[in-house]
């Protein structure tokens, strides 16, 4: 089969990570993707982490669970969805990783570690990263496509594994080792020093909660670090490749200029960028002519108002077509692939098939 | 009393919503109408992206409290400098926060820590909004505005200093962190303003904050503010007028037409979403125009705040 489109960024990958800033329609175009990849006789499956229920918007589901969901779809391949659970996703982890009941049992009841797993930003990122891996791994589908947390700055994700790598170093874990002996002997001079100038930042029982999580916590670790070297394996594989999802609007084509450095200073498979939402260009020149053709067609004062609002769509179609230059100006051969604004919000299947007669279009790519 | 008048008479409004919906220009017109009510302000950013400063015409504010407007401050909440603060704060000792700092263990340990950059974040905020201050030489403001993350990171920013104490249990974290959060979390001195757009995700986004800052924290959205709304330019009788004409015409006048009849959909639309929030919200709604000045300009965020100040 001809790949076209957003289906030649994808042809022989197995892992396509969505990233881009806030309200571009990044979630969207990952079910779009995913969708048009199950229409094309593939087995794929979309991932989201989105804590406000997005994507079950975007596939007319009532909710996702942390397991994947098959969407009833009418194609040759097929659609599964789900909606990462940051906790059971740790869970499930430390429940791989500890050496047997009872430390299991201890991490999971440690409050430090409910805290963590549960209510704090930033372990979210890691699991998405950690449940794509495991997916990945498993080998039941074709084609996988993360649809990448809206963080801060868009780019927190791809620290996410080494953050917890670095969470569970071995030199934070042996120094609370030592700590949740409580023996100052222990110690060398220096961390002696150290515990007691934590002690009073923090308070002793916050530090003895520490002791004992990295205590329990710390036979996994080596799993832990494993795991997250593998993840951060298969974003850099080359069966695996970035899409950058943007809109036309100057914020969000800044931010996808600064993804794209980052992209390549890490060195990780860019694959282009998807630029959603384009005002459709005006093609005729002159809005007067227009006014005074459609005067003898309309009410005269209706003619005015549809001449202005041709004269406002020209110039905010120029803005975005000039923000898409700007940003093609830095990518060098890598193609950009511009959808239209569409009639309606996609919040539908139907509307995601719409979206998919642009995204896999003939000669939807721009280089 | 209008709403406008109780919001700007909180110490401290966090504005939030979806990615891509305003934030930043809201957070700037609110500035500006505090201003106006003669309250001196300060904007709060938490994405390190400077678009405060820019929007003001600025250098970059950085971690220092910087006038980029009368009366109206810029700040950008670097973690990494609030907790360096936070602990010369709490050890009340340059040189012991310095050793603290410089040791490899604690920075990995608090580089890593997920959820201390949050409550450091917060622990800032809630700094900037006493009236007395840390430091003797910085001045109260009447207001502190936060342009605070998405939805859900905003959320759980919010939560940070709760988990903290909790986590904590006692000592002088817990303490520090129970202090903030019966700051930040007072509806008598702490608003909560959601901005969204008039579509679908944008509103149920605003529906599901409203619901789970209730659940989740005790707390009550104060408004949500339906940014970039298209006035009503064309009626239903003029698309029908336009519809009837059915192809007349010449290509020009043709893809004018067709282009007024997306508008006029795009309108209406947007008018049923706006409803559609309306109905499903508890907190009052006020609509902001869609500008034609693409670009965050001091002109666009001194008419948004004219327009607060008229619908609120």
């Amino acid at each position: 089969m001809k790949h076209e489109g957003v289906g030649e960024l994808i042809a022989r990958k197995e892992v396509v990570i969505c990233a881009g800033s806030g309200g571009v329609g990044k979630t969207t175009v990952s079910a779009a993707i995913a969708a048009g990849a199950a229409a094309r006789g593939k087995t794929a499956a979309v991932l989201t982490i989105d804590p406000a229920k997005r994507l079950a918007n975007s596939l007319g589901l009532d909710e996702l669970g942390n397991e994947e969901r098959r969407v009833e779809m009418d194609a040759p391949g097929e659609l599964w969805a789900m909606m990462l659970d940051a906790k059971r996703t740790f869970d499930g982890l430390v429940d791989t990783y500890a050496p047997d009941e009872q430390t299991r049992d201890e991490v999971l009841s440690n409050p430090i570690y409910r805290q963590i797993s549960n209510a704090v930003a930033g372990s979210q990122e890691y699991m998405a990263m950690e449940k794509l891996h495991e997916l990945h791994q498993d080998g039941r589908y074709d084609l996988l496509v993360l649809d990448t947390p809206p963080t801060r700055n868009a780019l927190d994700f791809l620290d996410a594994p080494r953050r917890l790598e670095r969470f569970v170093d071995s030199r934070s874990l042996s120094f609370f080792r030592a700590a949740g002996g409580m023996s100052l002997g222990l110690f060398g001079r220096g961390t002696g020093m150290l515990f007691s100038v934590m002690k009073r930042a923090t308070g002793v029982d916050l530090l003895k909660d520490l002791a004992e999580f990295f205590n329990s916590f710390g036979d996994m670790a080596a799993g832990f670090r494993d795991r997250a070297e593998r993840v951060n394996a298969l974003l850099a594989d080359r069966r695996t490749t970035f899409l950058l999802v943007t809109s036309p609007r100057t914020a969000a084509i800044d931010e996808a200029r600064h993804f794209h450095r980052k992209l390549q200073k890490e060195d990780l498979p860019f694959g282009g960028v998807i630029v959603n939402r384009m005002r459709r260009p005006v093609r005729s020149a002159n809005g007067a002519e227009v006014e005074s053709e459609l005067a003898g067609l309309l009410d005269p004062q209706l003619a005015g108002k549809v001449a202005r609002n041709l004269e406002d769509h020209r110039a905010l179609a120029e803005r975005d077509e000039a923000n898409v230059q700007r940003l093609a100006g830095q990518l060098g051969r890598k193609p950009i692939l511009t959808v239209p604004e569409l009639a309606g919000d996609v919040h539908d299947l139907q509307g995601l098939q719409e979206l998919n007669g642009h995204l896999f279009a003939r000669g939807a790519l721009r280089r | 009393m209008k709403l406008i008048k109780d919001l700007l008479d909180k110490r401290l409004v966090y504005v939030t919503g979806k990615g891509g919906v305003g934030k930043t220009t809201v957070s700037a017109a609110l500035g500006l109408a505090a201003v106006r009510a003669g309250k001196r302000t300060l904007i709060a950013e938490v994405a390190q992206q400077e678009r405060i400063s820019q929007a003001f015409g600025h250098e970059p504010a950085g971690f220092s409290e910087t006038e980029v407007a009368d009366g109206l401050f810029a700040f950008s909440i670097d973690p990494d400098e609030a907790k360096e603060e936070w602990l010369r704060h709490q050890l009340r000792s340059g040189a012991l926060a310095g050793l603290l700092s410089a040791s490899r263990i604690f920075q990995y340990l608090t580089a890593a820590a997920p959820g201390l950059a949050e409550v450091v974040t917060m622990g800032k905020i809630w700094e900037l909004a006493q009236l007395q201050r840390r430091s003797a030489k910085a001045a109260p403001y009447d207001l502190v505005i936060v342009d605070a993350p998405a939805t859900g990171h905003g959320l759980a920013l919010m939560r940070a200093p709760r988990t903290f104490a909790d986590i904590a249990r006692v000592g002088p974290i817990k303490n520090h962190a129970e202090q903030i959060h019966s700051f930040t979390a007072d509806p008598n001195v702490t608003a909560i303003v959601a901005v969204a757009l008039a579509e679908e995700m944008p509103v149920n986004e605003t529906l599901d904050l409203e619901q789970r800052l209730a659940e989740e924290m005790g707390l009550e959205l104060t408004a949500a503010l339906v940014n970039g709304v298209l006035p009503e330019r064309f009626s239903g009788a003029d698309a029908e007028a336009m519809q009837s004409m059915d192809g007349v015409g010449s290509p020009a006048a043709r893809e004018a037409v067709e282009a007024a009849l997306r508008a006029h959909q795009r309108e209406r639309s947007q008018r049923s979403q706006v409803a559609r929030l309306k109905r499903g919200i508890d907190a009052p709604v006020a609509t902001l125009p869609f500008l034609l000045t693409p670009e965050l300009g001091i002109e666009d965020v001194e008419r948004l705040s004219v327009e607060l100040e008229r619908k609120l």
